[in-house]
C-alpha cells in the first residue's frame, strides 16, 4: 500500500492513517500537532491557512490555501510553515520585517500572512505595487487596516536573501506527486500518463476526476461530504504546457493560474487583465485553467475572454481528441458538453489580429477576492474603415452560462466602431439576458453594468491601441480623464 | 516630562506578542493541547426564524456512534439564561424558537464528525409562525424590547415651525459581522470538586465566569475563565462568547472530560450578533448659513430577538447623534426593535457610529440643499465656547479640540487646493468622478453604565527581580498588554523583559469589566499604576535604608535604569532591592484599584454626565468614482487623531487605522443580505466582503495630536479603540460630492443608499444623471 509522503519544515512526514479527504490544514494541526497555522473560513477565502510549497521545477516558493489541498495532493512535496522560518540564531526577513511595522495585532491572520511574504521574500518579479497587493490579496485581516502589512511587504518583496531557503530551492530535485492511495475504502489516484487515466476511467465508474481542487475541495471542507475516489490530473504531464505559436496559443488545462498569468499577459494583456482579479494569489497557485472551465460556473472568470478571442475547447479520451467552440462547452448550469471517459484537454484560441480590440472585465462587490457579478470578455475585428467585420461579446453572471450577447452582436455588425453605435446596440441586451438579482448585485445592476460594459470597451479602446494596452492588470474600466 | 531614554513611555514600541504572532507560537483557545479524553461539542440549532417545538427528541443520537452526550434544556442544573442584562435569553431553548441558529441541544462527542452524524438523528417537529424580520415590520406590529428614551433640549417644534429652512428624511445603517479571524470557541476543563477551568476567547472572562456559575448553578469560586488573546474581538466577544463557553462547561461536567466548543465560519456568522441595523427619521431647521437651529430624530435599533445590550448601545447612538455639532433645539427618541434575527450586539462604536451618520446625512443633505461645501457646514457647528459647549444630555464639553484638529487637517491635507484640483478634474473627465470630504468625530469615553468603569490589577514581585503582572482588561489584538507593560516598567524604571504579562484569569482579578468601550487601557492603566504605586512606597521603604536616604525622604528615590536611585547619587539594582526587600520580610505583591470618578447619567430624564471625556478626530477623504460600474476607489485619506499623550503611538496608529477601514467597510462592501425566511444569506467570506488589500487608500497619512494631554487619564492618554471608527463615515460624504460631479447642474439632492456599495452608487449616479 503506497503512502503520502511529503516533508514539512525539513521533516519527512509518511503516512497512510488517514482519509485522503483529510485537508493539509487538518494535518498538521491534529495530526502533526503544528497550530501554528490556522483556519480561518475553510473556504479558501481569508488566508489564515496559508503555507508554501518549493515549486522545483519553477525554483520558486508557492503560497497556497493548505485548507483546501487534500493530503495526496503534497505527496512528493516540500511544505514550509510558519513554525519553520525561525532559525535558532535569529528570526526570518519576513517576521522582522512584519512585526517591526505592527503588521500583527490580534496574530490570527498573521501566519497566514507570513507565508504570503514569504513567498514574496523569494520572488524576483514583484517590481511594480500593484503586485505586492496581487501577491497578498490572498489574506484578510480586521485589525491593522493593511498599511502596515503592505509596508512591511514592501521591504522584503525580491529580497531573496541567501539562506538556507534559497539553497533549498537551488538543491530540491523535482519529485513526482504520482501517487495510488487508499484509506478504509476511499482512494486518491494522481497516474502519471493519459494512458493510465483511460484505464481509470474505463473501469471505475465512481471516479470523480479533480486537479487543483480549489473548487471541488468546499464540499469536504463546507458540505462535509465524502469524496470517495478521486483521481488526480495533477501529474501527467501531457497536460500542463503552454506554447505561443505564430498565429494562436494553446494552453494545457492542468496549468496553474499563475503560471498561465505568467506566460499570458505579456502576449494578450486582456486575458492577464482577468487574472490580475481572478482570486488570491494562493488560489492562482494551486486552481487550474481546465479546472476553472470544467466547474462551468455562469461566474467563472476565464470562459468569458477566452469566448471571446474565439477558443477552442480540445476534449480528450482514449479514442483520440475532438475540438468544439468554448462557448458550446458550457451546456447548462454547472454542466459541460464532456461524456463518460473525456477530459479538457486544452484550450486554443487564436492571436488577436491587428485590427481587432479586445478586453475583459470584471465587476464584483470587493475588486480582490471576490466572485464576478458581471464580467465580460469583448471582442472586435475592424475593417479598414473602421467598420466591425466581427464582434463577439460574451458574460458572465447574466444567465445559467457563460453566454455571448448575440443580439448586441448582430446589432453591431458592419457599423461603424463608435459610441453612438454601441450606445445604440447595448439596448439589444436585454433581449439577450435576464438576469437574477441575489446578494452580489440586483437584475437591474448587472443589466445596467453589462450594457456600460460594452460602452466602457469603445471609449477604452479608443483611447488605447490594443497594442498599447497596458499590461497592468486592472481588471475593471480604466478611463480616467476621457471626457 | 518622563525621561525619554530611561522610560518606555509614550515611545515607539513592537506589539508585545509580535514575535509569537509570526512564529505561529502564540496560542489560541482552538491551539490549547488537551488530553486523549478530550470531547467537542457542536451546538444544534433552529432551523426557523420563528415557531413553537412541538418536538425535540435526541434519543437516537444519544447513541450514536462516538457520542458522549446530548444535552438539551431539560440538562440544565442552574438557570436556563445567557442573557447579560434583562433574562430574555435561554441558553438551550424549550419551547420558543426565535431565531433561525438559536441553540437547542448541545452534541458532545469524540470528533465534530462523530457529533455532525448524530445532528441527523435529532428529531425536531414545530410550529411555524410568521417571523419579524425587519425593523419596518417590528415598529408596525408594535414589537420592542425596550421602552423609548428621550433626550430633549428647546422646544424642536416651534424651531421647526420658525425655522427659514426645514429637511426631513430617513436614514437606515445596515448590519455589521465583527469577523474577527478567529472566531468563538471555549474549552472547559473539568477538576476536582466540580470545579472548573475555562480557556475562553473573550473580552469578558467575569461575565463568562457568573454566566456559566448561573447555568450550573454553582459559586463564581468554582469556576476560573482564562484569556490568552483573542483573535479579534471588536465587540463580537463581549458577551457573545458566554453561550460557547457555558455549553462547553455544561458538556464538561456531565462528561467530566474536557469539552471544547468551536464555531467554524458559517456557525460564527449564522448563530452570533452584529453591529445593530439602525432606522432614523429625522426634522431639520437650519439657517442660510447652514447653521443647524434645531433636530428631531426618531431612531429605532433592531436588537434582534433578545436585548443582549440593546438598550446601552441604543443609548449610545442617542449620545451621538450630535456627533460634533452644538445643536440648540432637540428631540431624540430612541427604541429598540424585537425582531427575529440573531441577537445584535456590542460592535466597536456600540451605537455610536449608527447615530454620527444620521448627522452626517443631515449635514450632507444641508450643504447640498445651500450649495455649500458640507466641510463648512461641519466646522461650523462645531461646539465651541458657551454656550456652544453643552451637550444635549447636559454635559459641558470641555477641551473641545475639533477646531485645532480641522485647522491642522486642513493645511495639512492641502484640502483647499485639492479641492480646486479635484473641480478640474471633473470638468475635463465625463465618466470618472472624484470627491473630497471632511469628517470630524467626537466620541463619549466611559461605560454609560456608571458603574462598570472600574478595574483592578496584581502585580507579583519574585525575590530575582522579575515580575508578573496580572490586570483585568483583555487582549483582543489591540495592544492593551503592551500598553500596561510600559506602564508598568515606567514605573518600576525596569526594561519590560523584566515583566511577564499574564493571561487574563477571573482568580486574579475578581468582578472585572468586560474590556471594551475604548476604556481598556484607562481603567487597567490606572489600576496597574496603583498596584505598582503600593510596592513602591514598600520599596522605598527597603531602599532608603540601603542608599543612605532619611525615611522621611524616601519618596525621592527613584526607579530608572533597573535601579533605585536616590538624590544623593547612591543607588541599587532592582533586582538587589527586591532581594533585600523580601530578606526584610516586605510583602511583594499587591493589587490595584481604580474607578472612574463622576460620572452618571439618569436615563429617565435624559441629562448627565455619563462620559469622563472626549476623544476627536479628523479625517479627509478622496474618493474616485468609476460612473460607469459604480465602483470606487479612496485615493487618499489624512487623518488627525485625538489620542492625548499617547502611551505607545505606534499601537495607537494601529488602532487609528484599522478602525477607519473598519468603518469605511461597515459603509462600503460589507452588505448583510437575509433571506425572507430569516436566514443570513452572507454567512462567509465567499458572500461577506470585508476590505481587503486594494481597499486600503492608495496613500494613508495617519497623524496624532501633538501636547494634547488629557487631564485626569493615565499618564494624559485617550482611549482609541472605538473614535477612530466613525472616521470612516467620511466616505458618504466624498462619494456624494463625487456623485454630485455627474450632474450639471450644483445644488441636488439625492439619496445614497447604505452601504454604498457600488450598485447603491451607480443607482445614485443614475439617478443624478437624468
Amino acid at each position: 500500500m503506497e503512502k503520502i509522503e511529503f516533508t514539512v519544515n525539513g521533516q519527512v512526514v509518511c503516512t497512510d492513517q488517514v482519509s485522503p479527504n483529510t485537508t493539509l490544514l487538518q494535518f498538521l494541526r491534529n495530526e502533526l500537532d503544528q497550530t501554528g497555522t490556522k483556519e480561518g473560513c475553510a473556504e479558501g477565502d481569508c488566508g489564515a491557512c496559508t503555507v508554501a510549497i518549493l515549486d522545483a521545477e519553477k525554483k520558486s516558493y508557492r503560497a497556497i490555501n493548505s485548507c483546501l489541498v487534500l493530503l495526496p495532493m503534497v505527496h512528493g512535496k516540500e511544505v514550509v510553515t510558519v513554525e519553520g522560518l525561525q532559525d535558532p540564531d535569529g528570526y526570518h526577513p519576513v517576521q522582522d520585517s512584519l512585526v517591526e511595522e505592527l503588521g500583527s495585532q490580534c496574530g490570527y491572520c498573521t501566519p497566514g500572512i507570513i507565508m504570503s511574504m514569504f513567498e514574496a521574500c523569494y520572488r524576483n518579479d514583484l517590481d511594480e505595487d500593484w503586485k505586492l497587493n496581487d501577491q497578498m490579496c490572498g489574506n484578510l485581516c480586521r485589525c491593522t487596516g493593511y498599511r502596515p502589512i503592505l509596508d512591511a511587504t514592501k521591504k522584503i518583496a525580491g529580497l531573496q536573501p541567501t539562506d538556507r531557503f534559497a539553497n533549498r530551492l537551488e538543491e530540491a530535485p523535482v519529485r513526482s506527486g504520482v501517487i495510488n492511495y487508499s484509506h478504509l475504502g476511499e482512494r486518491y489516484i494522481a497516474p502519471a500518463r493519459l494512458d493510465k487515466l483511460w484505464d481509470i476511467l474505463e473501469n471505475e465508474s465512481e471516479a470523480q476526476i479533480i486537479s487543483g481542487g480549489t473548487d471541488l475541495s468546499l464540499l469536504i471542507t463546507k458540505k462535509f461530504q465524502t469524496l470517495p475516489f478521486l483521481v488526480s490530473l495533477e501529474s501527467i504531464d501531457e497536460l500542463r504546457f503552454f506554447r505561443d505559436q505564430d498565429n494562436f496559443v494553446e494552453m494545457g488545462s492542468t496549468l496553474t493560474l499563475s503560471e498561465l498569468e505568467e506566460s499570458i499577459a505579456p502576449l494578450v494583456p486582456a486575458v492577464g487583465r482577468m487574472l490580475r482579479f481572478f482570486g488570491a494569489r494562493q488560489i492562482k497557485n494551486r486552481a487550474t485553467l481546465g479546472g476553472n472551465l470544467c466547474t462551468a460556473s455562469p461566474i467563472g472568470d476565464l470562459p468569458p475572454i477566452l469566448i471571446a478571442l474565439g477558443a477552442e475547447a480540445v476534449i480528450l479520451s482514449r479514442a483520440g481528441e475532438r475540438a468544439i467552440p468554448l462557448e458550446d462547452f458550457f451546456v447548462d448550469y454547472r454542466k459541460t458538453a464532456l461524456k463518460k471517459g473525456e477530459i479538457l484537454g486544452k484550450i486554443r484560441f487564436p492571436k488577436p489580429g491587428k485590427n481587432s480590440r479586445v478586453i475583459a472585465y470584471k465587476v464584483s462587490k470587493r475588486q480582490e477576492l471576490d466572485i464576478s457579478t458581471v464580467s465580460a470578455g469583448l471582442f472586435v475585428e475592424l475593417s479598414e474603415h473602421n467598420t466591425i467585420n466581427t464582434a463577439r461579446f460574451c458574460f458572465g453572471g447574466m444567465a445559467a452560462t457563460p453566454k455571448r450577447a448575440a443580439n448586441v452582436e448582430k446589432a453591431v455588425l458592419g457599423k461603424v466602431w463608435n459610441q453612438d453605435t454601441v450606445s445604440a446596440a447595448v439596448e439589444e441586451l436585454e433581449q439577450d439576458f435576464k438576469p437574477l438579482s441575489d446578494h452580489r448585485g440586483s437584475a437591474w445592476y448587472r443589466t445596467t453594468v453589462a450594457k456600460n460594459l460594452l460602452r466602457a470597451f469603445q471609449l477604452e479602446s479608443n483611447e488605447t491601441s490594443p497594442d498599447a494596452l497596458p499590461v497592468r492588470p486592472v481588471a475593471t474600466v480604466q478611463i480616467g480623464g476621457l471626457s | 516630562m518622563t525621561d525619554k531614554k530611561a522610560s518606555p513611555l509614550h515611545q515607539h514600541s513592537i506589539h508585545e506578542s509580535g514575535y509569537r504572532h509570526t512564529t505561529g507560537e502564540a496560542i489560541y483557545v482552538d491551539d490549547i493541547p488537551t488530553n486523549r479524553h478530550a470531547l467537542v461539542g457542536l451546538i444544534f440549532v433552529s432551523p426557523i426564524a420563528k415557531g413553537k417545538l412541538t418536538k425535540l427528541s435526541v434519543d437516537q443520537a444519544k447513541q450514536a456512534e462516538g457520542i458522549r452526550a446530548v444535552l438539551t434544556a431539560k440538562d440544565i442544573p442552574g438557570i436556563n439564561d445567557i442573557a447579560p442584562v434583562a433574562h430574555d435569553e435561554p441558553l438551550l431553548a424549550e419551547s420558543e424558537v426565535q431565531c433561525v441558529g438559536q441553540h437547542l441541544a448541545l452534541i458532545v462527542g469524540n470528533s465534530l464528525k462523530h457529533c455532525r452524524n448524530a445532528a441527523k438523528l435529532i428529531e425536531i417537529e414545530y410550529r411555524e409562525e410568521k417571523p419579524v424580520l425587519t425593523i419596518e415590520q417590528a415598529i408596525a406590529q408594535d414589537s420592542y424590547l425596550t421602552p423609548p428614551h428621550i433626550i430633549r433640549r428647546g422646544d424642536i417644534d416651534k424651531t421647526l415651525a420658525d425655522a427659514k429652512h426645514v429637511l426631513k428624511g430617513k436614514v437606515s445603517t445596515g448590519g455589521q459581522d465583527h469577523f474577527y479571524l478567529e472566531s468563538q470557541a471555549a474549552l472547559a476543563i473539568p477538576d476536582e470538586q466540580g470545579t472548573l477551568h475555562i480557556h475562553s476567547s473573550t473580552q469578558h472572562p467575569s461575565e463568562v465566569q457568573a454566566k456559566i456559575g448561573e447555568v450550573l448553578g454553582i459559586p463564581r469560586e468554582r469556576i476560573v475563565v482564562e484569556t490568552r488573546r483573542m483573535g479579534g474581538g471588536f465587540g463580537g466577544k463581549e458577551t457573545q462568547a458566554a453561550p460557547v463557553a457555558a455549553l462547553a462547561a455544561l458538556g464538561a461536567i456531565v462528561t467530566k472530560c474536557p469539552v471544547k466548543v468551536w464555531f467554524n465560519r458559517d456557525q460564527d456568522m449564522t448563530q452570533t450578533g452584529k453591529r445593530h441595523p439602525f432606522y432614523s427619521e429625522y426634522e431639520v431647521a437650519f439657517s442660510d448659513e447652514g447653521m443647524i437651529e434645531g433636530l428631531k430624530v426618531k431612531t429605532f435599533a433592531d436588537g434582534g430577538w433578545s436585548c443582549d445590550l440593546s438598550q446601552a448601545i441604543l443609548d449610545r447612538c442617542l449620545f451621538h447623534l450630535d456627533n460634533s455639532y452644538y445643536i440648540p433645539s432637540l428631540e431624540f427618541t430612541g427604541r429598540v426593535a424585537k425582531t427575529n434575527l440573531v441577537s445584535n450586539t456590542a460592535f466597536r462604536g456600540f451605537g455610536g457610529p449608527q447615530g454620527v451618520v444620521v448627522i452626517e446625512e443631515v449635514i450632507n443633505r444641508i450643504g447640498q440643499t445651500l450649495n455649500l461645501d458640507s466641510t463648512l457646514v461641519r466646522q461650523r457647528n462645531f461646539y465651541g465656547d458657551a454656550p456652544r459647549n453643552i451637550a444635549p444630555y447636559g454635559q459641558v464639553i470641555e477641551d473641545c479640540r475639533l477646531q485645532r484638529i480641522f485647522e491642522e487637517l486642513m493645511k495639512s491635507s492641502s484640502y483647499t487646493e485639492r479641492q480646486n484640483d479635484i473641480q478640474k478634474f471633473n470638468d475635463e473627465s465625463s465618466w470618472v468622478k472624484r470627491g473630497i470630504a471632511f469628517q470630524p468625530v467626537k466620541f463619549g469615553i466611559s461605560f454609560t453604565h456608571s458603574v462598570l468603569n472600574q478595574a483592578g490589577a496584581l502585580v507579583l514581585i519574585y525575590s530575582d527581580g522579575s515580575i508578573q503582572l496580572n490586570h483585568g482588561g483583555t487582549e483582543m489584538g489591540q495592544g492593551l498588554h503592551t500598553k500596561m507593560l510600559t506602564i508598568c516598567a515606567h514605573e518600576f524604571g525596569v526594561s519590560k523583559d523584566r515583566i511577564r504579562l499574564m493571561d487574563t484569569a477571573t482568580d486574579k482579578v475578581p468582578n472585572t469589566s468586560a474590556t471594551a468601550a475604548s476604556s481598556g487601557s484607562d481603567l487597567n492603566g490606572q489600576a496597574v499604576r496603583e498596584a505598582c504605586k503600593t510596592l513602591k512606597a514598600r520599596l522605598r521603604k527597603v531602599a532608603s535604608k540601603m542608599l543612605a536616604v532619611d525615611t522621611s525622604h524616601a519618596h525621592e528615590i527613584s526607579f530608572v535604569n533597573n535601579q533605585a536611585k536616590a538624590p544623593n547619587g547612591n543607588a541599587v539594582e532592582f533586582s538587589d532591592l527586591v532581594q533585600t526587600a523580601y530578606n526584610s520580610q516586605v510583602s511583594l505583591s499587591a493589587t490595584g484599584y481604580y474607578a472612574t470618578p463622576d460620572i452618571f447619567y439618569d436615563r429617565d430624564k435624559g441629562a448627565g454626565k455619563p462620559f469622563h471625556y472626549f476623544a476627536y478626530g479628523g479625517a479627509v477623504l478622496e474618493v474616485e468614482v468609476n460612473g460607469l460600474t459604480g465602483e470606487y476607489k479612496l485615493k487618499r485619506v489624512d487623518i488627525l487623531h485625538d489620542v492625548g499623550d499617547s502611551l505607545v503611538p505606534s499601537i495607537d496608529r494601529g488602532q487609528v487605522e484599522g478602525a477607519f477601514i473598519q468603518g469605511f467597510g461597515w459603509l462600503s462592501c460589507e452588505e448583510m443580505v437575509w433571506s425572507d425566511s430569516g436566514h443570513l444569506k452572507t454567512y462567509s467570506p465567499d458572500t461577506y466582503k470585508i476590505p481587503a488589500f486594494s481597499d486600503a487608500p492608495e496613500a494613508f497619512h495617519v497623524q496624532l495630536l501633538e501636547r494634547a494631554p488629557q487631564h485626569n487619564v493615565i499618564h494624559g492618554s485617550k482611549a482609541v479603540g472605538e473614535p477612530p471608527f466613525m472616521l470612516g463615515i467620511g466616505i458618504i460624504a466624498a462619494l456624494r460630492k463625487a456623485i454630485a460631479g455627474f450632474n450639471s447642474s450644483s445644488a441636488f439632492d439625492t439619496e445614497l443608499k447604505i452601504p454604498c456599495t457600488a450598485e447603491s452608487v451607480l443607482r445614485s449616479i443614475e439617478r443624478v444623471r437624468e
